[in-house]
């Protein structure tokens, strides 16, 4: 048989020894390099940046105390006396709130997004990777808090328990909850028919240890993409329950309790009214443009 | 006792595996009445029987070619003989012990000394783990430490042809699939198993790195004393590698034999429409007509008695209503066939008696 003769050629016949000529690059790494040549999502990145940084040390670069209230001084347009950018209705210095208030803000955008990621992220990885019962009964529950628009849900969950910081984040944290769960489940029931993982089982491998080595890696992906894009809706929905009241409490600064008690006084002062709404506009726009960036970045078939 | 392979050389006496209970002369893998049925969504009581009560032996040291159409079983075969997928009834003895019996050997200490290879070879490693660490994995998950499993996963790399420093690092997809699959065979390897599943493991590479995987294949075997069950619809990669062939139809075995006797003299009338199926060599035996028409019949139903009734050429009533036992032939201890013509007592007009 000829074909066999051709068959047996000898082993050394190796011309794929020869490695790509790419450099060695992880998956991360190359996620680094997308992004370094992507002067948008970088210029967004570093706004978002200046935002965290002047959040953080608020009370250095404050001018004045966010507290400290005037009789005399109230309602006053930009540049009056020193105070940059007006004062409010009970005289306080609007800088500085708006400064402190981004504290707030931040964290009511960040936390709930990052314990729904962590919850919502191991419920989708469990019902995903489980399959079957498990699934249906994690992911109908899911679909139950989904059946709620949720700016509804926040603000009920919210109602229910009284207003306060924690208690919006809580609220928000259930809200982020089912919508990550169904991405994660999504990434793992695709992963989970692949077959590395039949290769792990093969080895004897449980599934605790498929999940950490081999699932993980590649849902986390999905996971925090959607997360970033979570981040905005989540400073948008915080600052919604403390203009309704039932997020921070007066007299602590924050964007939408500002927006709120300063919307009174929009015809006395129609631009210092409007500072709070364009600190949630800049801030949740840049957490979104960041967050496209990403997903272009990180959304690449290896 | 001498090994004496395929190409007629004398290997001397085989070395002694610690591992090894039964000794030589004890089959590694005995399979019996092996079946899974998987039930259809939608359709009470209906099942797939895509294994349909199985039953071979797998030599020590031999390589067995399992061949047959698509969806006739053979991968879920290959996925049953390492619990990946649980059979609903039947007995698998690995060595002399049975499978997940109360006195036999549990699971994961067979997939300690059975491994598998699959066929996609870029579906069968994880894409953001870099090679030298889907290699390391199964040694790692069997109990040693990560640097000594990194260790075991240098060592395997260089022996299937890649080297560990240049290849190691590296991601699933900066490999073509010749590497690949070098690669899932250096992870199947790197436990050290004494037998190896390979489930179509050169069915997606072209034929020049088919032919050096198949290679790598042999000298491994060699080299590592294993027992190969190989799983292809290939027959002309089957007859390179097998030492014995075991055809498969629609769940069931039809034919088994040595590779010989499955390629010189067929005996069921479906080997011979796959053999007939090749393209000759010699333009002038060339043939216009299938030597086998239609698709397989539904699994979800077979049909009763013979289930290659309604494709053969020579059915008849026996055929439609009494299954065929798999039957020695010709008192030939090693080369058996399930068709009433071979059986004498069938009833069958061309049975070797009428």
């Amino acid at each position: 048989m000829a074909d066999i003769a051709e068959l047996r050629k000898p082993l050394e016949a190796f011309e794929e020894q020869v490695a790509p000529a790419t450099r060695v690059r992880g998956y991360w790494q190359s996620v680094l390099y997308r992004l370094r040549h992507d002067p948008v999502t970088l210029a967004f990145g570093a706004v978002v940046l200046l935002i965290v940084v002047l959040a953080i040390v608020a009370p250095l670069v404050a001018p004045f105390d966010p507290y400290k209230e005037s009789i005399v001084g109230r309602l006053k347009p930009f540049g009056w006396h020193e105070h940059l950018l007006g004062t409010d209705e009970l005289g306080r210095d609007m800088l500085s709130r708006l400064l402190y208030g981004g504290r707030v803000s931040l964290l009511m955008g960040v936390v709930p997004v990052l314990i729904a990621s962590i919850v919502g992220g191991l419920l989708g990885i469990v019902g995903g990777f489980a399959g079957g019962r498990i699934n249906t009964a994690i992911m109908r529950t899911m679909d139950v808090f989904y059946a709620f628009p949720s700016v509804l849900l926040a603000v009920a969950i919210a109602g229910a328990m009284g207003g306060g910081i924690g208690n919006g984040m809580v609220a928000l944290t259930m809200v982020f909850i089912p919508p990550m769960c169904r991405v994660a489940e999504t990434a793992t029931t695709q992963v989970r028919a692949l077959d590395y993982i039949e290769a792990a089982r093969a080895t004897g491998a449980g599934p605790i240890k498929i999940i950490r080595y081999h699932v993980l890696s590649n849902v986390l992906g999905p996971v925090f993409i959607y997360a970033s894009s979570l981040v905005s809706v989540s400073i948008l929905l915080a600052s919604g329950l403390s203009f309704l009241g039932l997020g921070v409490r007066p007299p602590m600064p924050d964007w939408g309790l500002m927006l709120s008690t300063l919307r009174q006084s929009i015809y006395v002062v129609p631009f210092v009214c409007a500072v709070p709404g364009v600190a949630i506009f800049v801030t949740s726009i840049c957490f979104n443009l960041v967050s496209d960036g990403l997903r272009a970045a990180m959304d690449v078939r290896i | 006792m001498t090994v004496i392979d395929r190409d007629n050389t004398i290997l001397g006496p085989p070395a002694l595996d610690p591992r090894d209970r039964g000794g030589p002369a004890q089959p590694m893998l005995i399979v019996r009445d092996l079946k899974k049925h998987f039930p259809v969504k939608g359709s009470r009581g209906k099942s797939v029987q895509a294994v349909d009560g199985v039953s071979f032996d797998v030599t020590k040291g031999e390589t067995l070619g399992i061949v047959g159409e698509s969806g006739c079983g053979k991968s879920t075969l290959a996925r049953l003989l390492l619990h990946l997928i649980v059979p609903d009834a039947g007995e698998l003895v690995f060595d002399g012990d049975a499978v997940n019996a109360p006195d036999g050997i549990r699971v994961d200490a067979l997939r300690r000394q059975v491994q598998m290879v699959f066929q996609d070879s870029y579906a069968s490693l994880n894409p953001r783990m870099p090679i030298r660490d889907s290699v390391a994995f199964g040694p790692f998950i069997q109990g040693k430490r990560k640097p000594a499993a990194r260790e075991v996963a240098r060592d395997t790399l260089r022996k299937v042809g890649l080297d560990p420093e240049l290849f190691g690092p590296r991601y699933p997809h900066e490999l073509s699939g010749g590497q690949k699959q070098r690669v899932n065979i250096a992870r199947a390897l790197a436990t050290g198993p004494r037998m190896v599943i390979l489930d179509e493991p050169v069915s997606a590479l072209d034929k020049s790195v088919e032919a050096q995987v198949l290679n790598l294949l042999r000298a491994l075997k060699r080299q590592f004393n294993l027992t190969y069950l190989f799983i292809s619809h290939d027959l002309s990669v089957v007859r390179y590698i097998s030492d014995r062939v075991l055809v498969m139809y629609l769940g069931r075995v039809v034919e088994l034999g040595s590779v010989d006797a499955i390629f010189d003299e067929p005996q069921h009338p479906y080997t011979r429409a796959l053999l007939a199926s090749r393209p000759s060599m010699d333009p002038a035996r060339r043939i216009d007509e299938p030597p086998i028409t239609g698709d397989p019949p539904n699994p979800i139903d077979p049909p009763v008695g013979c289930r290659f009734h309604t494709r053969c050429p020579f059915a008849e009533p026996v055929c439609r209503t009494r299954d065929p036992a798999l039957g020695y032939w010709q008192g030939d201890k090693a080369h058996a066939a399930a068709c009433h013509m071979l059986d004498p007592r069938s009833g069958h007009r061309r049975s070797r008696d009428a």
